[in-house]
């Protein structure tokens, strides 16, 4: 039998090799990777599954290669992916920054296991989220998408792939480690039914095209490298030439430029999942394996006839901060369900603004979030009590 | 001296295809040595015979680094000490592309070492020029993996407590199929250095040991960019085919230049394709004259 | 919390004796032969071999949200170690199922459902310990019906190295005809041994 790019057809896998196959689907033809607990089996899938479809699985030094190896490798016109957890995330910061800076379309998977440093390899968190955010140096945007199943991580790898493909920076995915080892159903549609973007190329001369001038929505179409424009690419800050400008007026405008073009298409980015949000009192908002204990606590409290509703954040940066200025404007009260210590419930107070009291439900990472813990927050909210 | 105003008055220079024209001058100091390096770079690339549309340029980050800026390629200039690995990214993704890295000794070395170490061990088909100037050039001048014992530098005034690398024993040790080092003064031998570290399939890898009168040179009062053209010269041996840990590269003593290796290896893909591919029954049935391994 | 409709499993032993592909193929079955949802968690140590190892069951007609099983309703042992640590979890109504040779069990454990089955002599008399995890299932898909014997069947063909599907085929039977046996009354129990 055949090696097949695109398994359609219903599997029982886990989330690692949900997001191979999603990857695969989406086009990803080039993997470099460092292995890592929890996210092993993603670089484990890849390495059996790329040589097969004529792609190439490269296993580098470090995470810091491996980032680059794959920006090196988007440039060569290959869609290209690593995968990682909290101590290889943290070296990867330096080249997210150059993939941010260069507009680089790329994914990169986290699989979050609970730290500070080593922590608990084995174990889940969702310690990363400012991280993602935040992580690498200087000012700029990301996209950042939460798979709660295996499904999702399918689903949302391919997404990711399109998103970077066509925002022309490096996607991630904040999955943690019950998502990346829990198996489950995974449905892998027909080729032609799932949707690919890929990037925009020139539709100039080489003497006409500047590499870095973008189109009306902000985005620039992208020469590979032996189209034949001879771009030069760096990691200074430059022009649409791509040549360094070394002032601040330039890094003004580039910088601008790489913000606003995901903060303005913010809406066509951002996607939640919402549940009984006409009528709720108390709104919890999650992403991750949180989301589903978040999900279990607040059917419990309806059954227990509290108004209750959630969000689920499949996007959690951009922040739907419009969203939640919204509800927290009809809510009684805003919980975040997360395994850290608080890190998107200051995204919440922030949008919420006192509109309505936010409260935290979270550990520190080891286990996940019991629905029981969550139902008792609500209902505490619901009483008024915070 | 040239500047941007009376380089516009400039007649085409032989090399101009190959460069961005419009971004000169550069930002090197008068009597650095990367223009020569630079200039060999171009000559062995025009006299390659390649389409310079199949010819990428990957750098790090350093006065090096600057030249992927420079030259009309292709051209990738990424963060410090990651060109091989991005070279490598890119290489795996466009294999019929010609890929050279070039970077300075603190780049390729100190804080790029371990890249280096991994991409001669595995034989990345690329070809890798390492601008020693014995020291950070951009910085000021302060002391790097290649700093000669004793030497002055910014974070060493009483001298380097460090003894140094010697980088083609490095290479050579690591598994580079081509290594060879010039000073800045043998530009013919240099030259054709690149020339053959261009042909050859594998990790090739050319040291060039060059003048930063700006700052190494002014701290150990080496006198003028030339005078240090004329002592790294003057110290140079040339011994090629000498057993690679015996190319000394003393500045006091000696420094020997040649070529050191010029093997045959089989390169990543080589390796990738007889395990990854023979065995793969999609790409067996393409190709059915091959056997699994 | 947790659904009636939720059936919830767990799987006991040590590393090495294909806990988590036991589990694997339990869920297996009921997703793609059976059609239901299921969710298949595992813990395990840092060593690859001989340190506990569980994997969790949920089996549902409905979408599973939480996915830990915390009381398993069927709770099975390979391992005295697993036994211990695990029987405290177990429903009071539960099923207590384990190997009889590595199992030493409590005379208060009679107030379970309680079954247990030389699995790995049974495997080993097959050729190969490896199958005792194969035993075991189709031990369990006699008397605890979780999902059916044939989705069962077609998962364990789907997860065994192909050049060993007869051998596992032979394990599940002699495992499952061994529980029907016992359901049936025609086969008495080897007496299980019991701790002081």
């Amino acid at each position: 039998m055949s090696a097949k790019e695109v398994k359609t057809g219903i599997h029982f896998i886990n989330g690692d090799e949900a997001c191979c196959e999603g990857a695969l689907a989406a086009g990803c033809r080039f993997f470099a990777g460092y292995p890592i607990t929890p996210a092993t089996e993603v670089a484990e899938s890849m390495s059996r599954r790329l040589p097969e479809i004529g792609g190439i699985y490269i296993q580098m030094e470090d995470e810091i290669a491996s980032m680059a190896a794959i920006l090196g490798a988007s440039w060569g016109g290959v869609k290209s992916m690593t995968s990682t957890s909290g101590p290889g995330f943290s070296l990867m910061m330096e080249n997210i920054g150059l993939g941010i800076c260069t507009e680089t379309p790329c994914v990169v998977c986290n699989v979050q296991r609970a730290g500070p440093s080593t922590g608990l390899p084995t174990l889940v968190a969702q310690g990363d989220m400012m991280q993602a955010r935040w992580g690498s140096h200087g000012h700029y945007e990301i996209i950042a998408l939460c798979p709660s199943s295996p499904q999702e991580m399918f689903d949302f790898t391919v997404r990711a792939f399109n998103l970077s493909e066509y925002y022309r920076l490096p996607v991630i995915i904040l999955a943690d480690e019950t998502i990346g080892h829990m198996t489950e159903r995974v449905v892998i549609p027909p080729e032609e039914e799932i949707e690919i973007v890929n990037r925009r190329k020139p539709a100039v001369s080489r003497e006409e095209y500047l590499p870095y001038e973008a189109d009306a929505d902000g985005i620039a179409p992208m020469a590979n490298c032996g189209d034949g424009y001879r771009i030069h690419v760096t990691g200074l800050t430059h022009d649409e030439r791509g040549y360094p400008a070394m002032d601040a007026k330039a890094q003004e405008k580039m910088v601008t430029r790489l913000v606003d073009k995901i903060r303005n298409n913010r809406d066509k980015i951002i996607t939640t999942k919402n549940l009984f949000l006409d009528d709720a009192e108390v709104v919890v908002v999650s992403y991750g394996i949180s989301a589903r204990s978040s999900m279990q606590a607040v059917q419990d409290a309806r059954r227990e006839g509290i108004k209750a509703g959630l969000i689920k954040l499949d996007t959690v940066w951009p922040f739907p901060e419009d969203l939640m200025r919204g509800v927290a404007a009809q809510s009684k009260a805003m919980i975040m369900a997360e395994i850290n210590g608080g890190q998107m419930v200051l995204e919440l107070e922030r949008a919420a603004c006192g509109a309505c009291p936010v409260r935290l439900v979270s550990n520190y990472g080891g286990a996940i979030l019991h629905p029981a813990l969550i139902l008792g927050s609500i209902s505490k909210a619901a009483k008024g009590k915070l | 001296m040239i500047t941007a105003k009376t380089a516009k008055n400039l007649p085409p220079h032989p090399m101009d295809s190959l460069l961005r024209t419009e971004r000169i001058p550069h930002i090197w100091c008068p009597g650095c040595g990367i223009g020569t390096v630079f200039s060999a770079v171009i000559h062995s690339v025009k006299n390659s015979g390649l389409d310079p549309n199949n010819i990428a340029m990957v750098s790090g980050i350093g006065c090096t680094g600057r030249m992927a800026g420079y030259i009309r390629l292709d051209s990738f200039h990424t963060t410090h000490g990651r060109a091989l690995p991005f070279a490598t990214g890119l290489k795996l993704a466009k294999p019929d592309t010609k890929i050279i890295v070039v970077s300075g000794d603190g780049d390729l070395l100190a804080i790029g070492g371990n890249h280096f170490i991994h991409a001669a061990r595995r034989n990345m088909d690329l070809t890798v020029i390492c601008v020693n100037n014995l020291n950070y050039g951009m910085t000021g001048g302060q002391q790097g993996p290649s700093t000669p014992l004793g030497a002055k530098t910014t974070t060493t005034v009483n001298g380097s407590p460090e003894e140094p690398f010697n980088f083609c024993y490095l290479a050579a040790a690591c598994g580079a199929t081509y290594v060879a080092r010039w000073t800045a003064m043998q530009v013919r031998s240099l030259r054709s250095s690149i020339s053959e570290a261009l042909d050859k399939r594998g990790f090739s890898f050319v040291e060039v040991i060059t003048p930063c009168p700006s700052s190494f040179g002014r701290r150990n009062r080496m006198g003028t960019a030339l005078e240090m053209l004329k002592f790294y010269h003057g110290r140079s041996v040339i011994r090629s085919d000498i057993d690679p840990r015996d190319a000394s590269m003393d500045i006091d003593r000696e420094i020997v230049v040649g070529k050191f290796v010029d093997i045959e290896r089989p390169t990543f893909m080589d390796h990738y394709e007889k395990v990854n591919r023979l065995n793969s029954p999609q790409w067996r049935a393409m190709h059915p004259d091959q056997k699994a391994r | 919390m947790t659904d009636k409709r939720e059936r919830h499993i767990l799987i006991t032993g040590f590393g090495g004796q294909g806990i988590v592909m036991a589990g694997d193929i339990l869920g297996r079955a009921a997703t793609l032969y059976d059609h239901k949802h299921a969710t298949m968690t595992q813990n395990y140590g840092p060593e690859a071999r001989g340190g506990a190892c569980s994997s969790q069951v949920i089996i549902s007609s409905e979408e599973i949200l939480f996915p830990c099983v915390e009381e398993p309703e069927i709770l099975v042992c390979m391992s005295q170690e697993a036994y211990t640590k695990n029987v405290k979890s177990l429903r009071p109504e539960g099923t207590l199922i384990w190997d009889t040779d590595l199992v030493r069990t409590r005379k208060s454990d009679m107030s379970f459902k309680t079954f247990h089955i030389p699995a790995t002599r049974f495997a080993e008399q097959l050729g190969t310990k490896m199958m005792a995890n194969i035993v075991m299932l189709g031990f369990l898909s006699a008397v605890e019906p979780l999902v059916h014997a044939d989705a069962l069947k077609k998962a364990v063909l789907e997860s065994v190295p192909p050049a060993t599907r007869d051998n596992n085929l032979r394990a599940f039977t002699n495992g499952r005809e061994y529980g029907q046996s016992i359901i049936k009354g025609t086969v008495e129990q080897e007496q299980a041994k019991l701790q002081d």
